[in-house]
């Protein structure tokens, strides 16, 4: 078994470590540096606590165990896993009420939720005027960049082939292959359509093109502080906004502090395809739940605001499985806002896929397959 | 006497001197301590661009004292600031409409000021100086205690004609000149361009204008060698700006060193005012930049103020070494000695040669990087300057690729004040008659005649000017790379060995080099050198720092304004 994998952002290094270490011969194509995307574009939380019970909960949950396997395997500070837990604090009573009932929700599905009576206990520096919260101890946090090189490097030591900064251009005439701008052609019995954000562009070029879409987000980044902010933290609204759709722009801020001491205020949702251009209202939005959360970072200077484009589909899930069109071609992209999180469960569902060594797990991740999406006109 | 206070002690100035600068004067050359290694830092570049100065001054964190001019009373310390936050910034939200917005008052925006002012534009000066000038004419600002520092100046002349007709303008009401002024960013909404003030800016708000001119200047190319980081090695432009700006020896014994024109007239201002200026080490070999330049021919003026500064150098019995670089700082808490070395004609370091030299501070320049911060985040055509760096690309009017966005001085092509003081005129031109005038074409084409002939000059004295592509293969593990986050050359070059091609933006990722407050301007030129990516351009939205609170205070103004952007409950 041969598989090309397109892309090594997270999911395409994630999938070529697991596959190569299930024994199959992979090939990695990207067409710039490896995580150079939307990996190195994003934060990197490994969240349960933001997902609804449902497919993507479960593979969040998968994704969970992999990730500390994976900390086990290659040594968690390789890539800076740290099981920090969230804390999520409701700033108005409704969205007290709302947490309250997704909280419940999610314990059925086997989520670990703790309410907490005084969320100072667990971030003495929260707002004074903030009371109860939601603690998800299993809620966790990566560096991406250095996970996908880890997960990469390991990928090549168990036999991989990469090549970067050459992009596949299109497929080839017969059967199961790509070629590339420097003229290459690559054949395999497979092909894996990691691309992100640009899977719907790359679908396209092999003939089974899938709606992917991009969504913008900024980041802001502080001056290093000292340690004041320990878990991941966000209010309540953040819940809301994650599973909407509307098309408008959405805020809630999520605020965590990295090992470095700078501290990351994340992100912004807006449709506006790959708009570049700064907006700084969404800037001071952000800035305003900051300090709304943690009045002591009002003084505190923002040094840098950065963008990203994350991947997503019309139904806000990821699309993982054979294209019925090309049964060789398998997409694994559309992870939107959870890309991060999902990686380690996304590349063992690639893998059973490869290996048809896990019925199980196939069947029960057959939600995610590119049929859903492939309604009369897609793409 | 007049006093401020630092960590508890007095510390006397003249009215006009930064914080840093009277701090220097008075012994004081590290203003604070690195989070990580605990490792001393005092003024690098002069101005504003490092982060090395930083304290907190009357419960504001994070500021840097280069940039403040010192005021009786002031409370500076080396500490952070107190977990209490201090109270925003007052920040109305003043919105000024001009037709042009001019952001940098050096040379190249001061003439393109003058000339739109001419033609009856409305006109937004901004600068983040106290004073406008740039950095060829820095002066201290008005109401100073402080000399005028002519005898360090040049073409007084005509800096006192752009004065006066800056202040013609506005007296007519057409020109708005905001000094203390820093922009955080520019956006491009629709026709208009919409300029962000910092909300510590004496008017913060927003600046709408039809046409911007980013003309933001430069900052010294300085590259790491062992010891560059400890207090007392400064860039050379930062000498010059405490000489120049605060009337400050920024020490007695002074070594000057890395390559270029730009040496000689600080290492000569220097000398002048009393500084032993004990060796000029410039690496290119005998003659240097300065010999044979066919194009100095149609610039008669340059060579005069060259022969200058070579006949007061003399006078002062400074010695002039070529092929000669400073390969080590050593001291323990400041600089205390200097260890010059000669580079053999294979342009390695000659370590048999090495001789150490005793004194309190060290200039280091290996040219100028352009400012080009505001510039970038709209992705304008680019284009490969002499020096190999990238700048923005212009046409016949200082336009870049994006409708209404000029570019002048510095950040087109770095060519010194003269160059940009054609540019800047030229675009200011550019605006009138984009906006229907009929110009003198004779005149319009006499400028760009001097525009390429000062370019040409440029690129020749740059061609000559070295640029040591094997720096920092001499340079031992241990050296500092990136000040902010002190990362080590040898940490770096491990994670390169192991993963392979990683560009710079990737690289921080591993080893947090240009993460810090500079955010990479300064290591800059190294990473991209270390990473074999010289055309990397990086992208930073942010131009400089702007506090939490402060922008929270405006989302509350849009909020109660515009219920749009109502927050989802
Ligand atoms: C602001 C923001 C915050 C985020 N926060 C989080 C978070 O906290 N937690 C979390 O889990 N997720 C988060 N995400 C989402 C996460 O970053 C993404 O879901 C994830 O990075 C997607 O990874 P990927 O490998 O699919 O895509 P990418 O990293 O974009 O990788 C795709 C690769 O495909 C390559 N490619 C594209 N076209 C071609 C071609 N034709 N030929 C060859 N190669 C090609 C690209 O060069 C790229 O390297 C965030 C995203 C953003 C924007
Ligand atoms: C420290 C230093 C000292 C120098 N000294 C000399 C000298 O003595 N003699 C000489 O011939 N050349 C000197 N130079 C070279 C200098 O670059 C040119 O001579 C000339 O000043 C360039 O003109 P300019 O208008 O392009 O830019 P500059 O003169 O650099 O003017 C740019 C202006 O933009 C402002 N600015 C930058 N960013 C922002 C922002 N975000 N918001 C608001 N304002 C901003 C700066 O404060 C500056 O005043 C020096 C350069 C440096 C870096
Ligand atoms: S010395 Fe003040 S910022 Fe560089």
């Amino acid at each position: 078994m041969k598989v090309l994998v397109i892309g090594a952002g997270i999911i395409g290094s994630a999938i070529a470590r697991w596959a190569a270490r299930a024994g199959v011969e992979v090939v990695v194509l990207d067409g710039a540096g490896a995580a150079s995307g939307t990996t190195s574009r994003g934060e990197g939380n490994i969240l349960l606590s933001d997902k609804a019970p449902g497919l993507e909960l479960d593979l969040a949950r998968l994704s969970r165990t992999l990730w500390d396997d994976l900390g086990e395997d290659l040594g968690r500070e390789r890539f800076e896993l740290q099981d920090k837990g969230g804390l999520v604090v409701p700033t108005s009573p409704e969205a007290t009420a709302a947490l309250d009932a997704f909280a419940t929700s999610q314990r059925v599905a086997g989520v670990q939720a703790r309410s907490v009576e005084d969320v100072h206990d667990l971030e003495p520096y929260l707002a004074p005027d903030l009371a109860s919260g939601m603690h998800y101890p299993e809620d966790a946090q990566v560096q991406p960049v250095l996970a996908a090189h880890a997960l990469l490097a390991d990928a090549r030591a168990a036999g991989a082939r990469v090549f970067l900064g050459d992009p596949v251009i299109g497929g080839t005439l017969s059967g199961p292959g790509v070629r590339t701008a420097s003229g290459a052609v690559h054949r395999a019995d497979a092909v894996v359509n990691a691309a992100g954000t640009w899977g719907g562009a790359v679908g396209r070029l092999l003939g089974a093109p899938v709606p992917v879409l991009p969504r913008r987000g900024f980041i802001l980044v502080t001056e290093p502080c000292p340690p004041m902010i320990r878990h991941k933290v966000y209010s309540a609204d953040y819940v809301a906004n994650v599973a909407s759709s509307d098309a408008g722009l959405e805020t809630s801020c999520v605020v965590e502090s990295t090992p470095g001491g700078t501290i990351l205020i994340g992100a912004s949702r807006e449709r506006v395809g790959f708009e570049l251009a700064l907006r700084v209202e969404v800037v001071e939005r952000l800035a305003a739940q900051a300090v709304r959360l943690y009045p002591v970072l009002a003084g505190r200077q923002l040094l840098r605001v950065y963008r990203g484009f994350r991947p997503y589909c019309p139904d806000h899930l990821p699309v993982i499985g054979p294209d019925p069109r090309l049964p060789w071609l398998l997409h694994a992209c559309g992870h939107e806002g959870a890309g991060i999180g999902l990686a380690t469960g996304t590349a063992a569902l690639v893998t059973a896929y490869l290996t048809g060594d896990d019925p199980g797990l196939v069947d029960a991740f057959a939600g995610l397959k590119p049929n859903r999406l492939l309604t009369e006109e897609a793409s | 006497m007049t006093t401020f206070r630092f960590d508890g002690a007095e510390i006397p100035f003249r009215r006009g001197q930064s914080v840093a600068a009277a701090l220097l004067a008075a012994g004081v050359s590290a203003v604070r301590r690195t989070r990580g290694a605990d490792a001393p830092r005092g003024v690098f570049c002069g101005i504003g661009v490092c982060f090395d100065c930083l304290a907190t001054i009357d419960g504001a964190g994070g500021v840097r004292t280069c940039q403040v001019i010192a005021t009786e009373g002031l409370e500076v310390t080396s500490a952070e600031p107190a977990a209490s936050a201090p109270p925003p910034s007052e920040s109305a939200a003043l919105e000024t409409v001009a037709d042009l917005a001019i952001v940098g008052g050096g040379p190249a925006g001061m003439a393109a000021a003058a000339a739109a002012l001419e033609g009856g534009l409305r006109v937004v000066l901004m600068d983040a100086g106290a004073e406008v000038g740039g950095q060829y004419w820095r002066f201290p600002p008005a109401g100073s205690d402080l000399g005028r520092g002519e005898d360090l100046h040049h073409d007084l002349a005509t800096y006192a004609g752009l004065r006066e007709r800056l202040a013609e303008g506005e007296r007519a009401g057409r020109l708005d000149l905001r000094r203390g002024t820093e922009v955080w960013a520019t956006v491009r909404t629709g026709q208009a361009w919409r300029v962000h003030l910092t909300p510590t800016s004496p008017r913060p708000g927003v600046i709408t204008a039809r046409w911007l001119l980013v003309a933001t200047g430069a900052h010294d190319l300085a590259l790491p060698f062992p010891g560059w980081d400890l207090p007392g090695v400064m860039t050379v432009g930062g000498l010059q700006s405490l000489l120049k700006g605060s009337d400050v020896l920024p020490g007695q014994r002074v070594v000057v060193a890395g390559s270029g024109p730009f040496l000689l007239p600080v290492a000569a201002g220097l000398a002048a005012r009393g500084s032993r200026v004990l060796a000029l080490c410039e690496a290119g070999r005998p003659g240097g930049w300065a010999r044979g330049l066919p194009a100095v021919v149609a610039q008669p003026g340059k060579v005069r103020e060259a022969a200058g500064y070579a006949a007061l150098l003399a006078r002062h019995r400074v010695q002039l070494r070529s092929a000669t670089v400073v390969v080590r700082a050593l001291g323990a808490q400041r600089l205390e000695a200097v260890e010059v070395a000669r580079l053999d004609r294979s342009g390695r370091v000659d370590r048999s040669s090495a001789q150490q030299i005793e004194v309190d501070a060290l200039g280091v320049s290996w040219g100028f990087v352009p400012r080009l911060d505001l510039l970038t985040p709209h992705r304008p055509r680019m284009r490969r300057g002499v020096d190999g760096q990238m700048v923005v690309a212009v046409d016949g009017w200082q336009a870049s690729s994006i409708p209404g966005l000029l570019v002048a001085g510095e950040t087109c092509g770095v060519g010194g004040a003269g160059l940009a003081l054609a540019e800047g005129r030229l675009a200011g031109l550019g605006v009138r008659a984009a906006q229907g005038e009929r110009l003198d074409d004779a005149q319009v084409a006499r400028l760009r005649r001097e525009v390429a002939s000062l370019r040409r000059f440029a690129d020749l004295v740059q061609a000559r000017t070295v640029v040591l592509h094997g720096w920092l293969h001499d340079q031992p593990d241990d050296t500092v790379l990136c000040r902010c986050e002190e990362t080590r050359l040898g940490a770096a070059r491990a994670v390169i060995a192991q993963h392979g091609d990683l560009d710079p933006g990737l690289l921080k990722h591993h080893t947090r080099a240009g993460m810090g407050w500079c955010q990479g301007r300064i290591c800059g030129p190294a990473t991209r050198m270390l990473c074999g990516t010289p055309d990397r351009v990086e992208e930073r939205l942010l131009a400089t720092p702007v506090r939490l609170g402060d922008l929270a205070a405006r989302s509350d103004m849009h909020r109660s304004e515009n219920p749009a952007m109502k927050e989802p409950t």
